[in-house]
This record gives C-alpha cells, structure tokens and sequence, in this order.
C-alpha cells in the first residue's frame, strides 16, 4: 500500500489530465481516418458515452480504496472532470452528429423516450458537479454542504449505466457489467455507513 | 425481359463486379458482360423494375456492418465470426399447407427461378438504413413450384441452429432458432425474395449465406436469414423479436415513420457511408415502397397493427 501512495504522489495531478484526453485525441483522429468502421458516428457516440461512464466508475473506486489504505484521493477531481468532459461530447455527438440538428425531433425524444430522458437527467446532475469542483467553492460551501452537493455523482453513474442499459436491443453483457459494477460501488457505500453507524452506537 | 437459366458459374466474377459500381452510377446499366477468363464470364442478374436508382453502399459496408445475433451482438461479430459456417451441403425443408413438402437441396430450391438483381432501400428498426444491390428471386416463384394449399395463410421462416459454427447461439440471448413470418399475400408480392447473394456475388455468410429474406418494406429484422425451413401454415406464426419484446416488435413490422418503436422515433434514419456531418434523412412511408405494398393494409390499423 504504502508503495503504491508514495508511487501516486509523485504523479502531477495535471498527467491525469493529459492521460485522460488522450482517448478524446485518439477518436478524433479515428473519425478523420477513417478508422471507426463504416458508420462512425455510432462509434463515436458510443465511445464517448463508454469512457464517461469509465470515468465516472473510476470516480467511485476512489472512496473504496481509501478505505483499503491505497489513497488516490487528490486525482479525484480530474477524474470527474474528465467524466463530465466526455458525456458532454457524448451528448454533443449525439445534437450534432447522430441527430443533425433535429431540434424538433430531439426535443419530441426528450419527453417521449425514457433513454434520453434518464441520460438527460444523468448529465444534469453533473452539472452542479462540473461547476462546484474547485477549491473556492468549497469554502464558499462549507466542505459538509458540497459533500452532499457531490453525492448527486451516484446520480449520474447510476442514470449513465440505466441509459446504457435502456437503449440496447435485447440484453447484451456489456452494458449489464456497467450497471452492475454501478450497483456495487453504491452498495459498498450503503454497507460502510451501516458498519461505522454501528460502531458508533455500539 | 426474359429470365435465362442461370447458376453460380454465370455470376460475375469479382474483377468485373468490382468496377461495377461506377458502371452503375455511370449509365445505370445493368447487363454487364464480363470476358475474364474462358467462357464463364456472363451476365450476374437482370435488371429489375424494382431496383431504387440510389447509390448502393459499398461492399464493404454492407459486410462489415451486420445485426446477425448468431454470430454475436455487435455489428462487426458477424464479419468476424461467419467465416466458419458451413453452407454447402444446403437444404431447406418445405413443409405445412403445401402439395409438394420435402427437404429442398438448395440447387432445387433455386431451380428455374430466374435471379435478379434487386438494389433495394434496406432500413434497420435501429434507424440506420442502407441500399444493397441484392441478388435473388421472388419468394412467389418458389412458393408457386412446391404448391399452396387454399388453407394456407401464413409462411413461416427459420434460421439455422448450428452452435459450434454459430458463437452467438450458445448464449440465449435470443430463443433459438431464429423465426420470422410473413401474411401469405406479403410473401407473394413481387418485391419479396430469396436473396442468394449480393454485388454479383455469392451471399457473404455475415449476410445471411446462403439464403436470406428481403423484404425491403419491413424493418430488417424480418428479412430473415441463412434460412433451412420455409413452412405454410394457417395461423400467425411466432416471431423472434415479437416473443422477445412485444410490446416494441410487432408481426408487421412495416417500416413507418408515424409509428415510433417505444424507445425511440422512426421519423428518421442514418444512412450509413452518408459521411460524419451528414445528419438524417427522413424515413419513407414502407421504406419508399408505399406503391407496390400499401394496398395489402387497406383498411388496416397500422399503428396497431404495428
């Protein structure tokens, strides 16, 4: 463990950054190569909508690992940043790319189809997120206050997972992973609190 | 135009088809002869009335992105995992309401039918659409040779059940086999066909080798493939996706811009090949060919009758 923080701390947090728009550089490079298959516009979308679901898995792991000791805490930031970054491509791809600027149609899918509805609402909990994750609003909210702001990120994972899972034909296993995966870090959550209120009392 | 006797050694051969398109987008010439090599050099399909004068996507499109569960669930699996089935020996058995029932090899199930080349608008009910220059003959041409009986209301389709060349099947991710059904009167129009290839080629195996469906009005999960019993019965028969979903897959499944799948619109559609900013195009009322087969659903209720 010690190892692995010590290893950790020496990592600028600014590299995160870097790494993590490396796979936005790489699909852009894709699409104007033709390197995403014959309908890249799927591809594109899915992709994006793939990795900000990854990040915002990877937003979660953090908390769970400090509990076993690794401490990544100060990467979490760039990590939800990153995740906001590529669901707001994602949704982007879709106005431009996918829909063509439908507005009318898009507009009739945000009260009719229950995908978009949930992604909507997944993207709108980060919002507040993507806007609060600075040091200067942590003060101006008191650390309580944006800590529980922050718990609308369980929002989110869990919104992007449904979405995932709602718009596919049948049951494929991938989406099902996501949500799964989703279910567990909020569970892990749910059985810490028990655990430390138990120990309080006890 | 008369239909000559034809068979695979009178197919194009791949150098010929592969300049076709241009040929095609050039003078909207059909009868390609081809002189490669010694005398099996001929013309692939004739033409047909029915063929759209949009571009075709090309070959590789239409190969590399395929819905074909048999193979797996993305679009690419079945490019990936085709290559493995086995369609030569095939047979198809014919059996139900018919004066002729048999297992049909497949050379005799294409015997006498004339083969055309038919470019069809291909819309998926995911709302992507493609053209594909199909080669095949009509269903009627067969259904006619084995004998309807009057009682006969319905076709039934299914696909092959072979898990240990099919990755897809060893998971159940759909009730194998594969099943799709057709009203009699729907199989029997001119637009609906065998289809035993494509670009002048043999069908590829992610398509649906040897023998598939098309039926260009339907979304394209009716379009059955790599067919091995063709059955003429009385009542409604099970779908695949209809057991699955029925609330989102219904019989018809005719392609209908009015009529949205629950979770998404079919106003519109994606070509594929259209190119990154090239947005949507409006989906047409039974996929443009409101013409030939609207008047099978006089009188009925298409937003129910989905």
């Amino acid at each position: 463990m010690e190892a692995v923080n010590s290893f950790a701390r020496r990592i600028p947090v600014n590299a995160v950054y870097v790494a993590g728009v490396m796979p936005f550089v790489w699909i852009v490079w894709l699409a104007f190569t033709n390197g995403l298959g014959v309908d890249p516009v799927k591809a594109i979308e899915l992709r994006l909508g793939e990795l900000g679901l990854q990040f915002l898995v990877a937003g979660l792991v953090i908390s769970p690992l400090r509990w076993a000791g690794v401490n990544l805490i100060r990467f979490r930031r760039a990590i939800g940043l990153l995740a906001f970054f590529y669901v707001s491509m994602h949704l982007m791809t879709w106005v431009l790319l996918d829909m063509g600027l439908r507005w009318e149609e898009m507009a009739a899918d945000l009260v009719k189809r229950w995908y978009i509805i949930i992604g909507m609402v997944g993207f709108a909990a980060m919002i507040p997120l993507a806007v609060t994750s600075n040091n200067r609003s942590i003060r101006h909210l008191g650390a309580a206050a944006w800590g529980r702001l922050h718990q609308l990120t369980y929002v989110a994972a869990v919104a992007g997972a449904v979405h995932y899972v709602v718009l596919v034909k049948a049951w494929p296993v991938e989406p099902m992973i996501y949500l799964g995966v989703v279910c567990l870090l909020l569970l892990a959550r749910v059985w810490r609190n028990r655990q430390r209120s138990m120990a309080q009392s006890a | 135009m008369n239909a000559p006797k034809l068979g695979w050694s009178d197919v194009t051969p791949k150098s010929v088809f592969l300049n076709r398109r241009a040929v095609i987008a050039g003078a909207g010439a059909m009868a390609i002869v081809g002189s490669v090599g010694q005398a099996q050099a001929q013309v692939a399909a004739l033409a047909s009335r029915f063929s759209t004068d949009e571009a075709p996507n090309t070959l590789e499109e239409i190969t590399s992105y395929n819905n074909f569960y048999e193979f797996g669930t993305g679009k690419e699996d079945p490019a990936r995992n085709a290559a493995a089935l086995t369609v030569d020996p095939w047979s198809i058995v014919i059996d139900g309401l018919v004066d002729r029932p048999g297992t049909y090899d497949l050379a005799d199930v294409m015997k006498d039918q004339p083969l055309e080349e038919r470019i069809y608008r291909f819309r998926c009910v995911e709302a992507w659409s493609m053209v594909v220059p199909w080669i095949g003959f009509e269903l009627a041409g067969l259904l006619n040779r084995v004998g309807v009986q009057p009682s006969a209301k319905y076709v039934a389709f299914e696909t092959l059940v072979r898990p240990e060349e099919m990755p897809g099947q060893r998971a159940p991710i759909l009730e194998w086999p594969y099943r799709e059904g057709l009203r009699l009167d729907e199989a029997m129009n001119p637009l609906t066909i065998l289809a035993t290839g494509l670009y002048g080629e043999e069908m590829p195996k992610q398509n649906g080798a040897p023998i598939r469906l098309v039926v260009p009005w339907k979304y394209g999960f009716k379009s059955i493939k790599s067919i091995v019993k063709i059955s003429l019965v009385a009542d409604q028969p099970q779908t695949t996706w209809n057991m699955l979903q029925p609330s989102e897959y219904g019989f018809y499944s005719n392609v209908n811009p009015t009529v949205d799948h629950p979770r998404w619109s079919q106003a519109s559609e994606r070509r594929i090949g259209a190119g990154l900013f090239a947005g949507r195009q409006d989906t047409l009322m039974f996929n443009g060919y409101e013409e030939q087969v609207a008047a099978l659903y006089t009188g009925m209720d298409l937003a129910a009758n989905y």
